[in-house]
């Protein structure tokens, strides 16, 4: 089972990015980014919104360059969108007018190597389980069912890191917990470098190596928590241990969020 | 256990084939009997011209032996039964509408029959007529295909350039939005010295209308994808070409339909308009110069034939829009 890995190390060296708001003022997107990320490593990203979970995805996707600083995937400069770097939304984003077994074949489709991985295809749907559903439209299935034919089809092309901007966000409670083990169990067997933002403390907890936590204003990873509670047979953790929930109030003590956010909440009552 | 579920199968398939009726599928057959009955009971009025011809009779004839064979095949006939049972009032409608018709022109000549003339009149031209009627509809759908698709071509390839490149559209956008809101038949006096034939004007016409149509419609198409259809493809391996005919383009698909249903529906206009002012040929042609020659029952006649002409061009087009993008969501009717 364990695989010795070697490929999907991410570097990103003094990263910093800013972006222009509307009325053409300079604002700080995401500064002071030194971090190493192992192959096959489990990141979380969490923090409040606006500080840079997304922007650092979205450097790393390629999708946009940073002002200053380098990113490496295996020590090569990213510079645009590749195959290597896989990419999957909170909204699964599934290309309406295929079915589901094109949208998961598009990858390689687009690549010219379909008809030599015709069974990768197949092995994919049934990874996700959507066996059955090759010919549904993707209006026709749940979110769930949505977000797993998400990641198969960023799966399929064995990408190097595969990163989530929230993907089971939009899930109810017991889907978003099922897909969270099917999602480790997929981390296990591929060894794939997993980079995920989330809001959820929990969901951070339960599935990674380390958490990078981050604040804005200025948006930056304000600390790195390492993850050192032992994973149970579907790779998560026991959610209600000591360590789980002293880890969580730690994380969400960095945050700033156990006493500030319960007295706001007391003083607008 | 499995036999009984097969004898209950067996009983289910017994119970959905077994012969039943709907009253209202012999509504129609009720419409054309009075049709009938109207046309052969009530003598025509003294004045009638033509009091004698045969064509409208004939046609009922035909419609009451179709609408008694449709009943008799929806009684053994389930999905049938309910079609007819749902559209039986309305054909049963139009029977009663022809009827009135008959009633005012023939039977009673309450209006003039210079201008409005018997219906058995306005049928008998298909039959007198027929040769010439079926050469201006040739002409007049070659004239069509020929501007629709140049119209078509012209549309796509400026729409997908002004939608997709900000160059093209920095040079282009401003010309269409100057050039394309005029309408087409305001180019006649430029078409007819520019083009050597009528013809060629005629086309030029019809495509200029489709050309602005489908070019705005496939810009905005275009340039409204989601930007993160385009972001999860580049991710995938895609690289601008491939986004632009594997996601723009089929994304921006409704859109271009939208403008493809617009531009031929304005294409009728500008067909007509194009064929009235100096083709020798065509449906347009037809009904403008049987007008001159004050024969109206060839002009409603040509009017009907149009009706027919575009209701058949416009279902194809739904039915190839129902093919090509069934994978819309709640898909927009028209």
């Amino acid at each position: 089972m364990v695989k010795e890995l070697t490929t999907g190390a991410i570097t990103a060296k003094n990263v910093r990015k800013e972006f222009l708001d509307p009325n053409g003022n300079q604002v700080i997107a995401l500064e002071k980014v030194d971090v190493d990320i192992k192959p096959g490593e489990f990141i979380c990203l969490i923090g409040p919104s606006g500080c840079g979970k997304s922007t650092f995805l979205r450097l790393v996707a390629g999708l946009i360059q940073p002002t200053e600083g380098n990113l490496y995937l295996d020590g090569e400069e990213i510079k645009k969108p590749s195959y290597e770097r896989g990419l999957v939304f909170q909204d699964p984003t599934l290309f309406p007018w295929l079915n589901i077994y094109e949208n998961i074949a598009f990858g390689l489709k687009t690549r010219h190597i379909f008809k030599e991985n015709k069974e990768d295809v197949k092995e994919f749907i049934k990874l996700v389980k959507l066996e059955g559903f090759e010919k549904a439209l993707p209006h026709h299935l749940s979110g769930g069912m949505a977000q797993r034919a998400g990641l198969a089809r960023a799966l399929v092309n064995h990408p190097k890191v595969l990163l989530l901007d929230e993907p089971f966000g939009a899930l109810d409670a017991f889907t978003r917990m099922n897909m969270q083990d099917e999602l480790l169990r997929i981390w296990k067997e591929r060894g794939t470098t997993m980079i995920m933002v989330t809001h959820d403390v929990d969901e951070a907890v339960y599935l990674s190596d380390r958490i990078f936590v981050m604040t804005p204003r200025p948006a930056k990873i304000e600390s790195i928590v390492n993850v050192d509670i032992g994973r149970n047979a579907t790779y998560g953790r026991k959610r209600d241990s000591g360590d789980f929930l002293q880890l969580r109030s730690k994380i969400l003590q960095i945050l700033d969020y156990t006493g500030k956010a319960a007295a706001d909440i007391e003083y607008n009552i | 256990m499995s036999e009984l579920v097969q004898t209950f199968r067996k009983e289910k398939t017994k119970e959905a084939s077994r012969p039943d009726f709907r009253f209202r599928t012999i509504l129609p057959i009720l419409g054309v009997i009075v049709a009938l009955a109207t046309e052969i009971l009530i003598p025509a009025h003294a004045k009638l011209k033509y009091a004698n011809l045969p064509h409208y009779r004939y046609f009922l004839f035909i419609a009451l032996s179709a609408t008694i064979l449709l009943g008799i095949a929806s009684i053994f006939w389930g999905s049938l039964r309910e079609k007819l049972n749902y559209r039986g009032a309305f054909i049963g409608g139009v029977f009663l509408f022809l009827t009135f018709l008959n009633l005012v022109t023939a039977k009673w000549m309450l209006l003039p029959q210079l201008y409005f003339p018997s219906i058995a009149r306005i049928f008998s031209v298909f039959f007198e007529d027929s040769k010439l009627i079926l050469t201006c509809i040739q002409s007049s759908l070659t004239l069509l295909v020929k501007g629709i698709l140049i119209g078509f071509i012209a549309g796509m390839i400026c729409g997908i350039a002004v939608g997709w490149s900000k160059k093209a559209n920095y040079w282009i956008y401003p010309l269409i939005r100057i050039l394309g809101p005029i309408p087409s038949s305001t180019w006649t006096p430029l078409a007819l010295v520019v083009f050597p034939s009528a013809k060629g004007a005629a086309i030029f016409l019809i495509a200029f209308g489709v050309w602005f149509q489908i070019t705005i419609l496939t810009a905005s198409g275009i340039q409204s994808v989601k930007k993160a259809y385009f972001e999860v493809s580049s991710t995938l391996g895609a690289n601008d070409l491939q986004n632009l005919f594997k996601i723009a383009i089929p994304a921006a698909s409704p859109s271009i339909f939208l403008g493809f249903f617009n531009a031929t529906c304005s294409s009728f206009v500008a067909l007509m308009a194009a064929e009235m002012i100096g083709c020798k040929s065509g449906l347009g042609w037809y009904v403008n110069w049987q007008k001159t020659m004050l024969s109206y029952p060839n002009v409603y006649a040509g009017l009907i034939v149009v009706a027919v002409f575009c209701y058949i061009l416009v279902t194809l087009q739904f039915k190839v829009r129902d093919k090509l993008l069934s994978w819309q969501e709640g898909v927009v009717k028209w």
